[in-house]
Formats: C-alpha cells, structure tokens, sequence
C-alpha cells in the first residue's frame, strides 16, 4: 500500500512536498498526467512510484506531453495534466502551452526547478521557467514556500477551468518538493478567488436586446467558434435546439466543427479561409450576425475592412477583451456560451415579435443557390488519390465501423481537408491545432484522446511532413498499446507551403520538398506497429479497412496526388466575396496585393 | 483619433505582477508613456499600478480587457474616462550653476513651488510636484540655467470626489 494511502493525514500533518503535490491533483479529480522525468522532478516520480491513483503516461518528449494532455482535455473536458523536468523539459513544453494558450485549452503542467536557493545561479537545468512561459500561459507560479504548495495547486486547477480556459504553469523548486509541506483542501466552490472571477452569466438587457434584432433580421446568421465546445456538451445541445427554433443558417470556426452537427440543413460547413463558398457569402451578405464563442479570427475574417460590410454583429464570448478586438460589434454580451445560449433560447420564446418570414425564405433560397455551387466537389478518376477523396472514404467507412470516432490532426492541407470532408456530428471529436497551427499535434492529441478512450476509433489524419515532427511518440504507442491510426496524406511536399508559393510566389517551391521521405511502412515496423501503403484509387478502401480492424496502433501511408490545392481558398488580404473556387479560378490569386502577401 | 488615458490597476502584490502587466503592453505592441507602482494597503497585499497610456478608443478598451483578465488583477479604472481626476507626479532636478544662473534658477523654482532639498555652491537639488506639463515646462526654464539631471516618478492619479478604487 503506498504512503499516500496508508496515511490520511489531518490538516496539520506535514507530508514530503512531492506528496503534497500529488494529493492536491488526486483531489481536484486527476487519474492520468503526461510527463517525463529528470533530475529536479525525481521527488514527485518517486512519489508516483508508491501510489496507485495517479497514472503517468511516459511520452518521448515533452512537447508531445502538453499536447497529449490537450487531447486529453479537449475529449473530455477536464482539464489536463503535465508533468516535465526544469530547464529544457520546460523549455520543450512552451510550444504545447501556447498551442493550448491560442485554442483555450485547460492544462497545468508542473515544471521541476533547481532548489529555491540557487535559482538565478544559472544551476544545471536551470531556466526561468516563469519568465519564459509568463506570455506562454494564462498564468503561472513559482512555489517559493512550502505552506503555499498546495494552495497553489488547487488555484492552478481553478485558473485554468475557470473563464476562458488555457494553460497555466506551476514552477516547483526542488526542496520544496522534498521538505514537509502541510496539506490545503482545495476551497470549496461558493468560496470567491480573491481576484479573478470571470463573468459567466450574460446581462439580460443585452440578451433581449439581441433577440430583438435577430428577430428583425431578414440575413442572419449564427457563426459558432471552440467557446461552444468549451462550454460542454449541453452548450452544443443548445446550440441545436437554439438554430432549429430560429431556423437560422449556421456556420462554424475550425475550432467549433461537431458543436453543430454538419449533417444538418442548416449548417453551412465551416467558413473563413479555406471554409465553404455558401459560408462565407452568407457572412458577407448577411445583415445580422451573431458570433456564439468566436473571435474574429483573421482566417476568418479575410480582409477586416471588407469583412461582412453591411451586418449588425452580435458577439457573445466568456473573454471581454476579444469582444471589439478585430471587429467592432454592435452588441457585446460577456458570459459563458451555454447560458448565453439558454437566456436565448427563453428570451427568444417569450419575445412575440414576429420573423420576417418572407425575406428569410428569400435568403434561404439564394443560400441554396450559393450552396448548389457545389464548391467542395473533386472528381477521383485514375489511379491517383485524391487526398479529398481519401479524407471522405475515411468518415464513410469509419461511420460504417460505428465506433466512437476522434478525429485529430497535423497542420496544413491535410487540416483543412480533414474539416471540410469529414463529417462532425458531435462536439469533443476534433482536435486540431487552430491558433498556433503546430505541426506535430496531432498523434501525440490522439494519444491523449485514447488514453481518455480506450475503446474508441482515434485518427490523426496526417501530413508525411507533420507528422515527422513528433514521429517519437509512437514508442509512446506501443508502450501503453494504444491503437492510435495515423492516416497519412502524403504528396511529398509541406503541402500548404507548396500552395501559398504556387499562388503567391511564382511556383518558385522553395524548400518545400519532402525530401528523404522514411518508409512509413518500414517506420511503423520499426516502431512495433502496423505499417499500410495505398498507392492507388483501388487500394484505397483495402487499407483503410485493414487500418480500422488493426486491433494496434497502424500509420497507414497514402499516397495522394502531388499538387492539390486546398480550395475554395480566401486569398489573404482578400475579402470573403473574393474566394479561389478551384484551379480553374487559379488566375484571381495572381491579384493579390503587396499588402496581401504581408499577411501570414 | 487617438487619446491619452491614465489607467489605475488594484494588483495582488506578488511576484512577477509588474512583468505581467509591463510584458502585455510591449507584447502586444501597446505605448507606455509613463508607469509606477508601489503597495496600498496596510498589509502590503495590494499594489497600485498607474499607468498612461495612449492609443485610439479601440486600443485602450483593448488594454483595459486585456489587463482586467490577468489572474492577479482586481480592478482597473479608466480614470480619464470615469471623470474628473487628479494627476501629480514628482520630480528631484539637479541645476548646477554659478552666478547669476543660479539667482535665476532660484527665482523660478520659486515660482513654481519647487522646494530646494540638496544645496553646494556649484548646484542645486530641488524637488518639486505637479502634473506632467508643469514639471517640463519647469525643466524647459531650467535647461539654459544649468540643467544637468533629472529624475521623476511618473504620474499617480485618483478621481475626485467620493467615490474610491477598493478590490
């Protein structure tokens, strides 16, 4: 039986830090943490060692522990949990903290520190962890005393949940982790923090005054973002009730896909950048719009000055300070996005002012228009996959297997096919990188996801470039046998990089060469997986049945025509009205300005 | 069209609060004209931060939201906005000096109220408060008279009238 078991210590007991540190995270409801050992943390893997609780899932680098605690967070909805050593563990986790930072992702990742009395000596795997992940996450610590350790735990728990969620580091010195520390219980929930206190209730004021006008609407449209999702699963719950009651089109942000199910008339798949042409004039010519948990986004904007030019906007988010951020909005509520939602949906039934019916059947009808333009469409003829097509074979086929799905991903083409061809019909089953865009995400989050889901179907749906980039987690696959397919469009090239200087740079394809490839076949092998490869349209379905019944981890290699473009495609600095439908409409990117190839 | 806008922000005063607050404004590209910060409560968990900022109307909503959603952060007021306020700031001037430089320079520290606090036959300390305007216009004087170092501590404000900045 392990010490912290045998022993249940009253308030006053003083236990060695690290045990400290791991009844706090037992008691703010944590089973699993991603992390990897080193000198400063060895008090806390010793304490893991002696207890049964916790379970810690060793990954092969630390990058790769955040984003596995993000997948984690992100199909579950609790928050997620990191654990790395000082200096370049914590180093090698920044990249994951801002990936979680940019996407509002609850995680706490402990970071190890040299013992309190030699920080700033520039001791071995030392680094100023604080300082360097301070603009990196919502808000971090450094425990200097030990009667503060378990407080702080439990506040880093409350910070990162609370508002709008994100990462947040607690920096933990070496002694502290092994000198006795008296225990905290976490406050209980009625009890306020002393400062931070974030606004989830909307002002019902603004919520009738919204109804209002979107019961006067003659365009609208609802435009959902990851603050649906983060809200729960009763806030995308609503979301369905609120769109069907309204009968209003609905759009999503990369972040939000599955909130809204896409199988829905009423949705309009995703808008912005690469989204739908039907999407994206509706948000030009719509007169209002409602944004539930969005933020304006530049992918989805286009060119501010251009964006949506004619629309009242009303913009509900949990974070104040993305309301008139990008775009400045007409009605501005501040709460949670599942009470906004519900304080619609009731506002809405007790207003009795009439629809204008008429004028939406007219906006319904040029929708339909728009939507009969048919802009996702490709044609697969030949031996040669298209990578759209292997994206669609994908869903049917993993709809056929009726598995709980979880679909994550690398960043580039691959992404955006993966949003625009694969069917989300519930929130929690797409995790994909929007704000920082970090390759490398997607297998080590589908590892996360698993660990969370044992017996569901988790893809990532990968890049031959990307993927490379935390190719090492693998090893992490066949440790704790989890059955995690890597579905790999490979086109030999960073396929984005080779589209934006199609369009934009004169074909020169600077560096974009995949070059050297790995035999993923072989790769997977050598990793204790399966390894498939499709080479042709006819084998296509073979290997993807063969991947889904593969009861391990497979990377499945499918080679996919070389030059495919992502489309439709807003060129950047390009307004919503002006997207690139498809290779035929290739000449309009010759357009783009000087001031549009400044932006990203 | 921008504005000017002196911002006081009630902090937790704890380790690391000033980097939060100076790290968002150069982050983020935003101007910090003047800054200071000192504790302001009797226990010393509190600490005053008055910063002057400018921008357009869009930027400073921004820099409120942006600094109302730090974890250790209370309060933050608008004070240019929220009405009528009172701005000091203090300053300590070295003029150095001989003849009728020196009779000169202290004829005008007189008339600005500004106090001598160090004195050789060769200088002068003085000391003096006021807005930010009336302290350059002093230093403008004195520049001709000598002026060899200045030190200031940039603005603290509070509004006027009865109602107070509490977390």
């Amino acid at each position: 039986m392990s010490a912290t078991q045998a022993h249940t210590p009253a308030a006053t007991e003083h236990r060695p830090g690290a045990e400290v540190v791991l009844r706090a995270l037992k008691d703010q409801g944590v089973d699993v943490i991603f992390g990897y050992p080193g000198g400063a943390v060895l008090p806390i893997y010793d304490a893991l060692f002696q207890q049964n609780a916790i379970r810690h899932i060793l990954v092969r680098h630390e990058q790769a522990a955040v984003h596995a605690a993000e997948g984690y967070a992100r199909s579950t909805g609790k928050v997620g949990v990191v654990l790395v050593t000082s200096g370049p563990g914590a180093t090698n986790a920044v990249t994951g903290l801002v990936d979680a930072l940019m996407d509002s992702i609850p995680v706490v990742c402990l970071t190890g520190q040299v013992p309190t009395h030699l920080i700033g000596n520039d001791a071995f795997q030392e680094a100023d962890t604080t300082g360097i992940t301070r603009p990196a996450t919502k808000h971090n610590y450094l425990v200097k005393r030990s009667e503060d350790l378990a407080n702080t735990i439990h506040d880093a728990f409350y910070v990162a949940k609370s508002g709008r969620p994100g990462p947040v580091v607690v920096d933990l010195p070496k002694d502290i982790l092994i000198k006795p520390a008296p225990y905290a219980e976490a406050p209980s929930k009625e009890e306020p923090h002393r400062s931070y206190r974030p606004r989830t209730e909307p002002d019902r004021e603004t919520i009738l005054e919204a109804v209002r006008m979107l019961k006067r609407a003659e365009r609208p449209v609802i435009y959902t973002g990851g603050g649906v999702i983060n809200s729960g699963p009763e806030a995308s719950r609503l979301l369905g009730e609120f769109v069907r009651l309204t009968g209003m089109p609905c759009t999503s942000t990369l972040m939000g896909l599955g909130a809204f199910p896409s199988s829905d008339p009423l949705f309009l798949g995703m808008l912005g950048m690469h989204g739908t042409v039907e999407a994206n004039l509706v948000m030009h010519g719509c007169d209002v719009m409602l944004n539930l948990g969005a933020r304006f986004d530049d992918r989805v904007t286009g060119r501010l000055d251009a964006f949506s030019p004619g629309s009242k906007k009303i913009h509900a988010d949990i974070d104040p300070s993305s309301i008139n951020k990008n775009v400045k909005v007409d009605v501005a509520i501040v709460g949670d996005a599942g009470r906004v939602i519900a304080a619609l949906i009731e506002a809405w039934k007790a207003d009795e002012t009439p629809v204008a019916k008429e004028a939406q059947a007219a906006w319904w009808k040029r929708i339909e228009e728009w939507r009969g333009r048919d802009c996702l469409r490709y044609v697969q003829s030949g031996s040669i996959i298209k990578p759209q097509h292997a994206v669609r074979r994908l869903y049917e086929m993993t709809k056929q297997d009726g598995r709980d799905t979880f679909i994550s991903t690398e960043v580039g083409q691959h992404q955006m096919w993966a949003a625009q061809y694969f069917g989300f019909e519930k929130p929690n089953r797409w995790m994909t990188s929007g704000g920082l865009g970090t390759m490398g995400y997607g297998l080590p989050a589908a590892m996360g996801v698993q660990i969370a889901h044992p017996d569901a179907l988790c893809i990532d749906i990968a890049g031959e470039a990307s993927i490379l980039m935390n190719i090492q987690e693998m090893g992490t696959l066949a440790q704790y046998r989890l059955p995690v397919k890597v579905f790999i469009l490979n086109n030999e090239y960073m396929g984005m990089v080779r589209q934006w200087q199609e369009l934009l740079h004169g074909g020169r394809y600077s560096e974009s060469y995949s070059d050297a490839l790995p035999d993923f076949v072989r790769l997977a092998e050598a990793f204790h997986a399966k390894g498939l490869r499709a080479e042709s349209a006819d084998q296509l379905d073979d290997v993807i049945r063969e991947m889904l019944a593969h009861p391990g981890p497979v990377i499945a290699d499918i080679c996919v025509a070389k030059d495919e473009n992502c489309f439709p495609m807003i060129p950047s600095g390009a307004a919503h009205n002006e997207m690139i439908l498809g290779p035929d409409s290739e000449g309009n990117a010759k357009s783009v300005t000087d001031e549009g190839k400044v932006l990203v | 069209m921008q504005r000017s806008a002196t911002i006081a922000v009630l902090v937790e005063n704890e380790a690391g609060v000033l980097a939060r607050v100076i790290g968002l404004f150069s982050g983020r590209g935003y101007n910090i004209d003047s800054l200071t910060v000192a504790p302001v409560d009797e226990a010393g968990k509190l600490s005053r931060i008055t910063i002057v900022t400018s921008g357009t109307e869009m930027v400073i909503e921004q820099i409120k939201a942006q600094l109302d959603r730090l974890v250790p952060v209370h309060r933050v007021s608008d004070l240019t906005l929220e009405g009528p306020h009172l701005t000091r700031e203090l300053a300590l001037i070295k003029v150095m000096g001989k003849g009728e430089h020196r009779v000169e320079a202290l004829r005008l520290a007189d008339a600005f109220r500004a106090r001598v606090v160090d004195a050789t036959t060769e200088s002068f300390v003085f000391e003096m408060t006021g807005n930010a305007e009336k302290i350059d216009a002093f230093l403008a004087l004195m520049r001709p008279l000598g002026l060899a170092e200045v030190s200031r501590t940039g603005a603290v404000a509070i509004a006027r009238g009865s109602s107070a900045l509490a977390a």
